[in-house]
């Protein structure tokens, strides 16, 4: 009964500290989200779905303060890729440092401004998919953002894509409590791919919402900013049409907090989905703590499911995996798969899982894996042995660790990509 | 053995035993009851009850406290609910709490003075009390076991043991075993050291109540340096109705020692659900070993998810010095609703936790289930081979966790949970929750689900079996590493189990 007052009262000051928008073509998915958030009330380290990761820092009244990096004069990720980039700051769109947002193939609107018509394509997505994504397990911090956000995208695909879209989120201000909401409607047989880079402000709560009809194909790739006192919160609701293709990756290099939550809905037949992370954690620059949360439903038959996720932690970093593969009745023929690893590089670090399957179907095909521990001495002595110097010799096992992950991202220029950013931070976070 | 069942045998390449059950397939074997004039106490739980559980079994004041200190817990907690498994609330004020059968009123000196119908009941179950006899857990192990290995068995009988067997021989070895109530009065000091020093008396809601309440259980205590001489084992038999059994079990193995010990349980057929709330505690010291069989048939309840026992079951083994080492082997094929983890403390540096479970669920049967290993010691070790079967509208839950502490150096787990589905209107699911806080030791789980395997079954088929003979055979197979882990005797009702478990789920 306390326990219960605490979370009104906890919820009632975040409510009030925000100034909810009413909304144009948002409002009843608005007024609909906070009657939920009413109903499940903020999440507390005492709910078994926050066993490893306190939330506290996500969910009081004003973002613990986080000053922005320096990059150093390093290359911004992907710059040498033709993109439309469109870029937020401080969890605002900036359309002075955006580039013009036309894009063959798709129609590209800002949140903040089409929410002031009463009527919109996204009207079906807007908050629907994050409703959805509630049960059977509550994610109060994406109510709180349907209900609160003011700023976003709104993407509709209707052919394939000429660019992708690069999604820059640069953190300023070390007090900012940025809040986007993005819908994605990817049309039967379009094709789109959505570049997402930055720390976006000192506590960052997204919602990303794609609905793929038939035959629709997304690629996401995004790397989380590696400033290092940041605190994120993201969810990722993905709704997928027979014969669709859904494909993310995610690479996290430090950070304070970060809860990625993928929740993918299969609902046709035939369709592939695909969720990737690597994440790099040094607690020597400060606490490192980062969260996978994965939940896939397969409804349709002949799906196919692949749940792959990479950590290396060290001076005390801390992994999390919860990963969950639900079959649904008469989801005949799925293939489900999904592997957590992680390597620790010294004793402080720990690495917290809990990969689940619920199966309801008996024609299947579902495996889980996990795995802990250090380095492989005898590949580390294998490289040494021919002259490579150790921490070079670490780097290397550390990448050819990671690479599973890497390779779920189809475009092989991205992947470059990654690596090149990877190599980047273990040059710098020498083992 | 009859003529017919060898005639079965010659079928080359087929496990008799498993001809055998599937041709004996009469669902639930044991399902009849003893008629016999039973004492009651009242309906209910108070602390009246508590005082007047204690006072039947003659026990010194500080049970009687120890008893109440647990009930008054318990009544501030609230039945846990993160288990896949839903059944009717259960009112716990309509249960009897403490059945005896009356001829027991005197404590029979020798099972010779124990009421025939009684020993009766446990001849029916295949369980022998005579002590020239050798355990016949399948009709016909007697040709089979010309070197029979004696086996101690403790008769539990509703909440009170009726007697155990071979007591003299273990005495000799310095071997105590019997019933924890004979132990409380008789060995105090024992008691006193290890009851509640595994599972306490707050360790959870079930837990609690089963320290209020219990009666009847075994005790096991083995001297320093002794390899017991036999198998003890103790056979829990629900006879009454709207009788729950609250059996507390105690082994303690002193250091160099070594014991195995089996505990068998069934209960007939009733319309109305029964509740099972055990505790089972083991206490390892240094270099000493233990191992654990349990094959838990109570009755699972009817095709419709009518009766059956409701099975609640706390048990938990502390390796408390080093190298100490435990191994749980489970085939779970009762029960309507089975919530248990039988876990492992490795505390001592080198200690080794071993869990094997088949659990078997069919009809409206649900189970959860699984093992804690949790790594406390430097170079510790701990293996999990967890294999659960759903058939029927089943629902079948491995849950399990690794821990793996800071100060758990070099330390070693792997974990394989494999699913079976027979039928498209089952479930398996998988749980496990992996905990790693330090990097040198090495942690490995794997699960996987999938059905039984057509080509498999069409082999079978081509061979002559008929569809339940191939999935039985096909399942046996999928068991084979647990069934492995099993004393002998077990092994061969375990596989027949299996088969009987399985009844009608094809087709």
């Amino acid at each position: 009964m306390a326990v219960a007052l605490a979370k009104e009262d906890a919820l009632a000051a975040r409510l009030a500290a925000l100034d909810l928008p009413q909304g144009g073509f948002t409002r009843a998915a608005r007024a609909a989200a906070v009657a939920r958030l009413q109903a499940l009330g903020l999440p507390g380290k005492r709910d078994e779905y926050w066993r490893y990761t306190d939330p506290a820092a996500l969910t009081a009244v004003a973002p613990p303060t986080a000053e922005a990096s320096d990059a150093q004069g390093e290359v911004p990720v992907f710059d040498g890729l033709d993109r439309v980039k469109l870029v937020f700051v401080d969890g605002v769109f900036d359309p002075a440092r955006s580039d013009d947002p036309t894009l063959a193939g798709a129609e590209i609107s800002r949140l903040a401004t089409a929410d002031a018509a009463d009527i919109h394509w996204a009207q079906g997505i807007y908050g629907a998919l994050e409703a959805a994504g509630q049960n059977p397990v509550p994610r109060p911090l994406a109510a709180l953002n349907t209900a609160a956000a003011t700023d976003g995208v709104l993407i509709r695909v209707t052919a394939r894509a000429a660019r992708p879209v690069n999604l820059i989120y640069v953190h300023e201000s070390a007090t900012s409590d940025a809040i986007l909401h993005h819908c994605i409607k990817i049309e039967a047989g379009a094709d789109l791919t959505l570049l997402e880079t930055g720390p976006a402000g000192a506590r960052f709560n997204k919602v990303l919402e794609v609905d793929i009809a038939e035959g629709g194909r997304f690629h996401h790739v995004r790397t989380q900013g590696r400033d290092h006192a940041r605190r994120a919160a993201t969810h990722v609701f993905a709704r997928v049409a027979s014969g669709a293709l859904f494909k993310s990756f995610t690479l996290t290099a430090n950070g304070a907090l970060t809860r990625n939550e993928v929740v993918i809905d299969i609902v046709g037949d035939d369709a592939v989905t695909h969720v990737a992370g690597a994440a790099l954690g040094d607690g020597a620059t400060g606490p490192f703590h980062h969260d996978d949360t994965v939940f896939v439903t397969h409804r349709g038959v002949r799906c196919e499911s692949r749940q792959v996720f990479k950590k290396v932690l060290k001076h005390g970093a801390i992994g999390v995996f919860q990963g969950k593969i639900l079959v649904k009745p008469g989801a005949q023929k799925t293939d489900g798969y999904q592997i957590s690893q992680s390597l620790l590089l010294d004793d402080d670090s720990q690495f917290l899982a809990k990969p689940e399957l619920e199966i309801y179907a008996d024609d299947v095909k579902c495996s889980h894996g996990s795995t802990t521990g250090a380095i492989d001495e005898e590949a580390l002595f294998y490289l040494r042995s021919r002259g490579v110097p150790v921490q070079e010799a670490t780097a290397l096992l550390v990448l050819s660790f990671l690479a599973d992950a890497i390779s779920e991202i189809e475009d092989e220029a991205l992947q470059t990509e990654i690596f090149t950013v990877l190599e980047g931070w273990l040059a710098r976070h020498k083992a | 053995m009859t003529i017919v069942e060898n005639e079965l045998e010659v079928r080359e390449g087929v496990d008799r035993e498993t001809v055998e059950a599937v041709q004996n397939m009469g669902s639930y074997k044991y399902g009849w009851n003893t008629d016999i004039e039973m004492e009651f106490a009242p309906k209910g739980v108070n602390e009246d009850i508590v005082r007047l559980i204690s006072a039947k079994n003659n026990e010194p004041e500080w049970m009687t406290e120890w008893r109440l200190t647990a009930f008054r817990r318990w009544v501030t907690m609230t039945e846990p609910t993160w288990a896949m498994v839903h059944y009717p609330e259960i009112d716990y004020q309509d249960l009897y709490y403490y059945a005896k059968p009356k001829s027991l009123d005197e404590k029979p000196k020798s099972l010779d003075e124990v009421d025939p119908k009684l020993l009766a009941t446990y001849e029916k179950l295949g369980i022998p009390l005579k002590e020239q006899m050798i355990l016949a857990g399948v009709e016909g192990a007697e040709g089979l076991v010309a070197d029979a290995r004696k086996v101690a068995v403790d008769a539990v009988f509703d909440s009170v043991s009726l007697g155990t067997t071979f007591q003299a021989e273990l005495a000799k070895a310095g071997v105590i075993f019997c019933s924890i109530t004979e132990a409380i009065v008789k060995y105090p000091d024992l008691v006193k050291k290890y009851l509640g020093s595994v599972v306490p008396q707050s360790d959870n809601f079930f837990a609690t109540l089963n320290s209020a309440v219990f009666s009847a259980g075994s005790f096991v205590y083995i001297p320093p340096n002794t390899r017991c001489p036999m198998e003890l084992s103790t056979y829990f038999r629900i006879n009454a109705e709207n009788t729950g059994q609250f059996e507390r079990t105690l082994i303690i193995c002193d250091k160099g020692s070594y014991v195995s010990y089996l505990e068998g349980c069934t209960a007939p057929k009733r319309d109305t659900a029964q509740l099972h709330a055990a505790v089972v505690e083991i206490v390892i010291l240094e270099d000493a070993e233990v191992k654990y069989s349990t094959v838990q048939n109570w009755f699972p309840g009817d095709e419709e998810g009518k009766g059956g026992i409701y099975n609640f079951v706390t048990k938990r083994a502390d390796c408390r010095e080093a190298r100490a080492k435990v191994m749980w082997t489970q085939v779970e094929t009762g029960s309507a609703i089975t919530w248990k983890y039988p876990s492992c403390i490795l505390r001592g540096d080198e200690s080794q936790g071993e869990f094997y479970s088949i659990a078997i669920a069919n009809n409206m049967q649900q189970a959860d289930t699984g093992t804690k290993m949790v790594h406390l010691g430097r170079n510790t070790r701990s293996r999990i081979v967890s294999k659960g079967i759903s058939a029927g509208k089943a629902q079948n839950t491995y849950r399990g966790l690794v821990s793996m502490h800071p100060r758990a150096k070099n330390s070693r787990n792997y974990t394989q949970c494999d699913s079976l589905l027979i039928g498209d209107q089952c479930g398996a699911h998988t749980v496990p929750y992996i905990e790693v806080k330090n990097n040198s030791s090495r942690v490995e789980h794997e699960a996987t689900t999938s059905k039984v395997d057509d080509d498999q079954l069409f082999y079978c088929r081509a061979r002559g079996m008929d569809e339940e003979e191939a999935v039985a055979l096909v399942v046996n197979g999928f068991c084979r590493e647990v069934l492995q882990a099993l004393p002998m005797e077990f092994a061969m009702e375990a596989q027949s189990l299996v088969a009987i478990s399985l009844e009608g789920s094809v087709g």
